[in-house]
């Protein structure tokens, strides 16, 4: 219960899916299947659209990330506003207890397939927090972390990669919806 | 009105009270029951009309020790009041209907050492989540006190 794991499986249409392992079993159709995935995860891989969870200090590195001079925009990654339009949560800042609750819904609104980023010691562990009363000990607890980025606050080009190690993430990703595990977290 | 000034008529009108504190500065350490008639003499005679900020220090057998500070803003000089509830008591008289800068202070005070401030018009809880149980700034409380799945 420590740690939240991603639950098997994201949501699909059920008739997406049955129509899809039709194409898959005909002869020959495997070929159909994997090109659009490769498609589909190229797609989804060149735009995400990350909804902005700035909460603390590594928030204003996330707004570097974004603006003119390290620009992710041309990796496709549009900050937006609204959880509704977006992919991938970067989860940046200190989460304490009374924000959880706000924090999963907020993650619960996203559309499926999404991902999560934990940007920052106080996100991947509670950091320098750790000890206090009010500190959620790691975002992770309450949402599935896909990459977790140290650093206190990690500079923008931390963040960068971190995104990248993203995208290779989501380059992979299975029709079926599995993933790949989370790397290796440092607090 | 100096500090100077002030030392000499809260050594007259509260024979009781202590008057310590480094370097000229006031900190004056009185009676529980003298509490709210002292804040009074403070805003009244010596000019403190700004409170400043309310917060406890947690004693342990000794008890609790609620610390106050008010400022004289126009003569640059501050007064720190402080008195003890005793041990086991955590009761004190409020200063909200002195200060309506109060009200927050003992409202945090009050959740995070549980205080009960009598007299306060509304105390209810301020900063932490409603479910939350215990009073986190006492030295009784462990910070390691489950709270699934966040601690």
């Amino acid at each position: 219960m420590l740690h939240q794991k991603r639950p098997e499986g994201d949501k699909h249409s059920k008739l997406f899916e049955s129509v899809t392992e039709g194409i898959h079993s005909f002869p020959g159709g495997f070929v159909v299947t994997t090109a659009a995935d490769a498609f589909l995860n190229w797609a989804r891989k060149s735009s995400v659209w990350p909804v902005t969870f700035g909460l603390a200090c590594c928030a204003i590195e996330m707004m570097a990330t974004f603006a003119s001079r390290f620009d992710v925009e041309r990796l496709g990654m549009v900050p937006w506003a609204s959880p509704r339009h977006s992919d991938l949560m970067i989860v940046s800042g200190t989460v304490t207890i009374k924000m959880a609750p706000m924090l999963t819904r907020i993650y619960d609104q996203m559309p499926d397939p999404k991902w999560a980023v934990s940007m920052g010691s106080c996100a991947n562990s509670g950091g320098p927090f750790r000890h206090g009363y009010h500190v959620v000990k790691g975002v992770d607890r309450v949402i599935p972390v896909d990459v977790y980025v140290p650093g206190c606050p990690p500079p923008p080009e931390s963040l960068l990669n971190g995104l990248l190690l993203l995208q290779e993430q989501i380059a992979h990703f299975k029709r079926t919806g599995r993933r790949a595990d989370p790397n290796a977290k440092v607090d | 009105m100096t500090s100077d000034q002030a030392r000499t008529l809260i050594g007259a009108r509260f024979s009781s009270a202590q008057i310590d504190g480094p370097g000229g500065a006031l900190v004056v350490t009185v009676p529980l029951d003298q509490w709210a008639a002292f804040a009074q003499f403070a805003k009244d005679d010596l000019g403190c009309r700004y409170f400043s900020f309310l917060t406890a220090i947690d004693w342990k057998e000794l008890g609790l020790e609620v610390v106050v500070r008010l400022d004289n803003l126009d003569d640059n000089m501050s007064v720190t009041m402080k008195t003890r509830p005793g041990p086991g008591v955590s009761l004190c008289p409020s200063l909200t209907p002195l200060y309506r800068g109060a009200n927050w202070m003992e409202r945090e005070c009050y959740e995070m050492f549980g205080i009960q401030f009598e007299g306060h018009p509304d105390l209810r809880r301020l900063l932490l989540p409603d479910d939350w149980q215990g009073y986190p700034l006492l030295k009784s409380y462990a910070v390691d006190t489950p709270y699934p799945p966040y601690r």
